[in-house]
């Protein structure tokens, strides 16, 4: 299309198209910047600052006073830091284990049961009890309340990237396989050493998407632990956010002694901003480099096998 | 016969032992945590207490139907679950289609890199802080929004006290949150054109806006109507993520923002309201069940190599 453009000269429905789409593109993709250059601004201005003029596009009365306020406690920030990263971790590990071998297994021609197999998990997707028999199941049932574990079973198994794992090892040329059977290599060996090394960015992609569902996940946290020092990194950006708000409106009705209005210079709204970009960081700028990943991921999911 | 069918199976057990071992962890986790909670439906005819647990808990018919019908609460929930969907769908939708097609039509691959990059930034972070956003936004003291409607010489609005307002935020962040992401399977559609379409259209002299209405729209319909129908699907889903952090508890915007899955919620974790919370799972469940299976009838009417099952 661009190439056929070049050869005729810009004509005037050529160049109304264009303005249209460099300045619709570039206006959206500045709203999907503009509520992050706020939170940033934000948690580099004066509390004062913001408390007179509210959340801006630009720092007000630069201060790094609401990220000292953050760090004056690392401990309680790397805490759920390291919970986080251990959890999205082991999810994204044993995620992609068990998600491999079952699509491998679903994928195997030779596995003439895979159709009822696939539709025993498809199921799932179709009908569900619904939250409260899973929160029984959670709580009562599994006693894993304030477990780790209450974090990190929910996410472990998808059916939707079952599929997209199924359609990319489909992919593979099934007479690869045979031969590797014919040479006398059992499942298990086909799977780790010849199939694996061939699916390396559905890996990558499927990886990443466990990934992400572990790192911004705070709803198990939410249902199920109730200890702080358990919290993963969203749900204690959560509760603190929550926290800094009941304590705010604490000191504006009047119900806090005057002692502790004194030694509340504390800074509420930066602090909320400081933590967000500190829980947020991360992901951001890593975000760049996995794009390409999600995106694959995307396309592949839409062609259903 | 009968006996050479269980004789058949065996064999097969034996034959696909290893296939079946390889299985087995999925298996049992799909039971575990997705067959069994299945179980936990009969909780909707049962007046649950702690000692008796799903099972011991004493039924009570339809009970927990009646109060949540006769409460008003169920018609509220479902209309708003319903009518939200409908507008996600339909405008993420046209703006995802838009946003693809102008992306392609953009000349200077720099830019088109940099802008879908920006667009794909929503998708990455957590509902939580997609929350802190919209505060950030519409916060009535210190929300940029009213600092720009003072600014313009206007009167502060009250966002959080103002519930009319609260289904254009929500439709606006769930916009704002998947544009990138939704794009790119129309993007994907697009690039799948042959482009000798497009040289044919040129040559009758069709001009750029031609093309685009005559020729790529209809070319992504068929992935636009799968799509769509796809999405039909989850109609009676609220998105728990999006309404808990955009509007908490603050009960001032339920008329207009309370859905299916945040009232399960209430009812469950606020009210340790067991009974109904598992009858407003089940009258989802069931409902979702019900369209799912249509949509997936109508896909097949439509492209058999869609369908899901």
């Amino acid at each position: 299309m661009t190439a056929l453009r070049h050869k005729r000269k810009m004509s005037g429905d050529v160049f109304v198209l264009n303005l249209i789409a460099y300045t619709f593109c570039g206006l959206v993709a500045l709203l999907c910047l503009v509520p992050f250059i706020i939170i940033v601004s934000s948690s580099l201005s004066s509390e004062e600052a913001v408390l007179q003029n509210g959340f801006s596009l630009l720092p007000q009365d630069f201060s790094l006073q609401a990220y000292e306020t953050v760090f004056r406690e690392p401990m309680v920030v790397f805490r759920a830091y390291a919970t986080t990263i251990l959890l999205t971790l082991a999810g994204t590990v044993l995620g992609l284990l068990l998600q491999t071998m079952t699509a491998y297994v679903l994928s195997r021609k030779a596995f003439t049961w895979r159709h009822a197999f696939s539709f025993f998990f498809y199921f799932t997707t179709l009908f569900s009890g619904g939250l409260v028999p899973y929160y029984l199941l959670i709580t009562t049932t599994l006693h894993l309340r304030d477990n780790y574990l209450a974090l990190l079973l929910p996410l472990l198994f998808s059916v939707y990237n079952l599929l997209i794992m199924k359609s990319y090892i489909m992919g593979i040329p099934d007479s690869l396989i045979e031969a590797a059977k014919i040479d006398g290599c059992g499942e298990f060996r086909i799977l780790f050493q010849i199939v694996v090394p061939l699916i390396k960015p559905a890996l990558a992609t499927v990886g990443l998407f466990i990934a992400l569902a572990y790192w911004n996940d705070w709803y198990n946290a939410m249902l199920y632990i109730k200890d702080e020092n358990k919290y993963p990194l969203q749900y204690f950006l959560y509760q603190q956010i929550n926290d800094i708000e009941a304590y705010k409106k604490l000191i504006s009705s009047g119900n806090v002694s005057s002692s502790v209005i004194s030694s509340v210079s504390l800074p509420t709204q930066t602090l909320k901003m400081a933590l967000t970009v500190v829980v947020t960081g991360p992901i951001v700028l890593a975000y760049p480099f996995v794009q390409k990943y999600f995106v694959q991921g995307i396309t592949i999911g839409a062609v259903k096998e | 016969m009968k006996g050479n069918r269980v004789k058949g199976f065996f064999k097969k057990f034996y034959l696909y032992r290893v296939f079946l071992v390889m299985l087995l962890p999925a298996v049992l986790y799909t039971l575990i945590f997705s067959y069994y909670p299945m179980t936990g439906i009969v909780l909707a005819f049962k007046k649950y207490n702690y000692n008796g647990g799903i099972w011991g808990s004493p039924w009570n018919g339809l009970e927990n139907f009646e109060f949540f019908f006769s409460s008003g609460q169920a018609g509220l929930v479902t209309r708003n679950t319903v009518l939200y969907n409908i507008v996600f769908i339909i405008l993420n939708a046209v703006v995802q289609i838009a946003v693809a097609i102008l992306l392609t039509e953009l000349t200077s691959k720099v830019y088109r890199k940099v802008t879908q990059s920006l667009m794909f930034l929503p998708y990455f972070i957590s509902w939580v802080i997609v929350g802190i956003m919209a505060f950030n936004i519409f916060s009535s003291d210190y929300g940029f929004m009213n600092n720009i409607i003072t600014a313009l010489g206007g009167e502060k609005v009250l966002f959080y006290t103002t519930p009319e307002i609260w289904p254009f935020i929500i439709v606006f962040f769930n916009l704002w949150k998947n544009i990138g992401y939704g794009s790119v399977m129309y993007l994907a559609a697009i690039m799948g054109i042959d482009t000798s379409i497009y040289e044919a259209a040129t040559i009758d002299g069709a001009n750029v806006f031609q093309r685009i209405f005559h020729v790529t729209i209809p070319m992504i319909m068929p992935t636009t109507v799968i799509l769509l129908l796809l999405s039909v699907g989850g109609i009676f889903k609220g998105n728990f993520d999006l309404f808990y952090n955009l509007v908490g508890s603050n009960g001032l915007l339920y008329n207009l923002t309370d859905v299916i899955d945040t009232l399960t919620f209430r009812a469950l974790i606020s009210s340790n309201n067991f009974g109904m919370a598992s009858a407003i799972g089940l009258y989802q469940s069931l409902l979702c069940f019900i369209t799912v299976v249509a949509v997936n009838k109508l896909v097949s009417l439509y492209d058999k190599d869609y369908t899901l099952f």
